[in-house]
């Protein structure tokens, strides 16, 4: 091969390589162009999100990204779900590989700081607490002391759970298996005494992968505040405004009384709440560099926050959670939608 | 009548470009320039990435507060101890399970290399089952099938196995009791260290004194003789204290003596049987490519099958095994990463953990690639030495 020929190929790699754009580009124009969002789930915890038996996903972090789908491109279902460990997730997020994790994170400053991540909003507080076998004969977790705990790694559960132990000076032994079907399998086969993770964890793992649910108590001691939610990356602010709208819509929505059934009926509403979220007043989707039915895409498509909650995690599904504090301010709980306006 | 010539113009006019020399020069230049380019390129892309994402960079992390728990290591560490004492808990946890699976895939693989040549039809035959069926296997299909087999088929803590008064049995590990620390036993330990030094020496004579006397002594006797013996003299000079610290269920598991945790076992186990099944192979084939003359020679000497295997074919046979086993060492060295899947706090497990808390994916990735590139380097430096070493020297 002639030398002059490798050469000047060389040199147009090289500068091919330049021109792609070191990564910080908008994230919200390259969903656009790319007609997919991709978006960053678990490897399968029932009622947040799990896939089916063809594949196809479900579960409340599922349909937060399905209502941002919605808002953002119209198709609830243009979404691309990769599956992520705890081990994985935030490198897949900094690194570009998705676009948004909705895969039940913890909000922490540690991760809004230095691991280079914006958290936006809060799509369910929860705790974490502890599950132990009925045959043990514990009724607190403060009997646990000496105990073997499965614990997945690079959780905040696992840095809870140590810090629960340190102050009530007692100790463990922890088994720390990363993936979560063997940390289920360990804790099934009697490899540890306590299962911890957050409790809409442990009712979804009991309720699912437990051989007798019945077997098995979720102690009452929560020990710490987990607010999930979805998560971005820093650097891009027009794409945080987007998902944390989008998210605070559901919200209003319930709020307001829109839900999937209503919300056509509800473009012809007279409250001005409304029709600037639903769009019949313009404005709202134009801030935020989407299409003025950002919001009723998102609802009619998904469905507002209590429906997404009952229809994944509610009193109905075999989780059997109450709204509890998840539910509205108005009812006393802790979602509060700010005003979109 | 002028004669155009084309060559070595010795005016100069000619372009330096058609000079092989310079042009060699030139090219070796523009390489090194390019290279050097791309890594920088690449560098400052990667920081400059970073920062724009205000994600944290540099090897300040090391000394904060780890806040996790690590479930064995040969070092105290508790959840207040710093990251880099985390790492160093992982990095030992990788050493023990390395050199432990290095020794004892060594030993298993040699036997069962040996084995599949055997005249005995059984004995081959299931080492041939052995070899080809854990070779095909993916290892972390085997760590997997151990660690759940260790887990189901043994009994809770409060069930445990009992054979022998102070060993008990569980999914929790193997607990045997360990004598209480006494200060004899450091003393005990350097005497281990003298009798195998010693052992060494006694070698060495006693090779000098068959080649001048043609007499054999009992090495291997007085050898261990005197790695046992000396320890336990010290220990009967210290007073022979034989308190032992006996492993007892309080609450929820065992408390006291040593435990084999089902993790290690269960990646001892996968590794050394796997790593042993292609050692097997290595070895059978130095063995097969000995010429056949020699043990025929060996025989009609008079010497025994287990003198001719020891005396004549492995010598020979070493110089083709040793490279390839040094692969394979190095291969269980890194395979042991595979910790992670079953539970093991070996270095990647710890250090993933690591990253996940810091978000510092870079820095900790370079401190795996340093040290298991470190661990690599010191197994092929002390094996090509062992190579040279037992090298025939060719007149």
């Amino acid at each position: 091969m002639n030398l002059k020929n490798v050469l000047a190929a060389g040199a147009m790699v090289t500068v091919a390589g330049a021109a792609l754009p070191a990564f910080a580009g908008p994230t919200l124009d390259a969903i656009k162009d790319r007609g997919t969002l991709l978006c960053g789930v678990s490897t399968g915890l029932a009622g947040f999100s799990n896939p089916d038996s063809e594949g196809s996903w479900s579960g409340l972090d599922v349909d937060v990204c399905k209502a941002i789908a919605a808002s953002v491109l119209g198709d609830a279902d243009a979404i691309q779900f990769t599956p992520l460990t705890a081990q994985q997730r935030f490198t897949a997020l900094q690194s570009g590989e998705v676009d948004i994790l909705s895969r039940n994170t913890t909000w922490t400053l540690t991760r809004d700081t230095s691991l280079g991540l914006n958290f936006a909003g809060v799509t369910f507080y929860d705790g974490q607490g502890f599950m132990v076998p009925k045959a043990l004969g514990v009724s607190s977790a403060l009997e646990l002391d000496g105990a073997a705990v499965c614990v997945q790694p690079g959780t905040t559960t696992e840095l809870n759970l140590s810090d629960f132990f340190r102050a009530n000076g007692m100790s463990f032994d922890p088994v720390v298996i990363e993936s979560l079907d063997e940390v289920n399998a360990a804790y099934f086969a009697g490899r540890c005494d306590v299962y911890t993770t957050d409790a809409s964890g442990l009712a979804s793992i009991r309720a699912s992968v437990a051989p007798n649910p019945d077997d098995h108590i979720i102690l009452p001691e929560i020990i710490s505040k987990e607010p999930l939610g979805p998560v971005v990356r820093h650097g891009d602010d027009e794409w945080l405004d987007v998902v944390k709208w989008t998210v605070y819509a559901l919200i209003e929505g319930e709020e307001k009384g829109i839900n999937s059934a209503n919300v056509d009926e509800m473009l012809n509403s007279t409250d001005p709440t409304v029709q600037r979220l639903l769009g019949t007043t313009p404005g709202m989707g134009e801030n935020l560099g989407l299409a003025e039915e950002w919001a009723y895409n998102a609802i009619k498509q998904v469905g507002n926050y209590g429906e997404i909650f009952d229809r994944n995690v509610g009193p109905s599904t075999s989780l059997k959670l109450e709204r509890g504090v998840n539910d509205l301010w108005s009812r006393g709980g802790l979602m509060y939608a700010m005003p979109a306006r | 009548m002028a004669v155009e010539t084309q060559d070595f113009d010795v005016t100069g006019r000619s372009s330096a470009l058609n000079d092989p020399r310079v042009r060699a020069v030139l090219y070796q230049v523009a390489i090194v320039v390019a290279v050097v380019g791309l890594g920088w390129y690449l560098v400052n892309n990667t920081i400059t990435n970073l920062q724009n994402q205000q994600i944290a960079t540099g090897f300040g992390f090391l000394e904060r507060e780890a806040g996790f728990e690590v479930s064995e290591g040969l070092i105290e560490y508790s959840a207040a101890d710093t990251y880099g004492r985390a790492l160093m808990v992982g990095f030992l946890n990788t050493i023990k399970v390395a050199v432990i699976g290095v020794i004892l895939a060594t030993i298993l693989g040699t036997v069962v290399g040996v084995a599949r040549l055997s005249s005995n039809w059984l004995v081959a035959k299931l080492a041939s089952v052995y070899v080809e069926g854990l070779r095909n296997i993916p290892l972390l299909l085997q760590l997997f099938f151990w660690y759940a087999v260790i887990t189901v088929s043994l009994p809770g803590p409060r069930q445990a196995m009992n054979p022998i008064e102070g060993v008990f049995l569980s999914n929790r590990g193997l607990m045997f009791p360990i004598p209480e620390s006494h200060p004899v036993f450091p003393f005990a330990g350097i005497a281990v260290i003298v009798g195998v030094i010693a052992a060494v020496f006694l070698d060495r004579w006693a090779v000098k004194r068959q080649a001048l006397t043609g007499e054999q002594f009992p090495v291997f006797s007085a050898a261990a003789g005197l790695i046992v013996g000396l320890p336990v003299l010290v220990w009967l000079f210290g007073g022979a204290p034989t308190a032992l610290d006996m492993p007892a269920l309080r609450g929820f598991n065992f408390r006291g003596g040593l435990t084999l945790s089902p993790e290690f076992a269960a990646l001892l186990f996968g590794l050394t049987l796997y790593t042993a099944s292609f050692i097997a192979e290595i070895v059978r084939g130095g063995i097969l490519a000995v010429p056949h003359g020699q043990s025929e020679a060996s025989e009609a000497l008079g010497l025994k099958r287990s003198w001719t295997l020891r005396l004549v074919i492995l010598p020979q046979a070493l110089r083709i095994i040793i490279p390839p086993t040094t692969s394979q060492y190095l291969n269980l060295t890194k395979n042991s990463s595979l910790a992670i899947a079953i539970g093991y706090p070996d270095l990647v497990a710890v250090g993933n953990t690591t990253i996940n808390q810091t978000g510092q994916a870079i820095e900790a990735i370079s401190i795996f690639m340093a040290v298991y590139l470190i661990l690599s380097l010191l197994i092929s430096v002390f094996m090509n030495w062992y190579n040279k070493k037992i090298a025939l020297v060719e007149r």
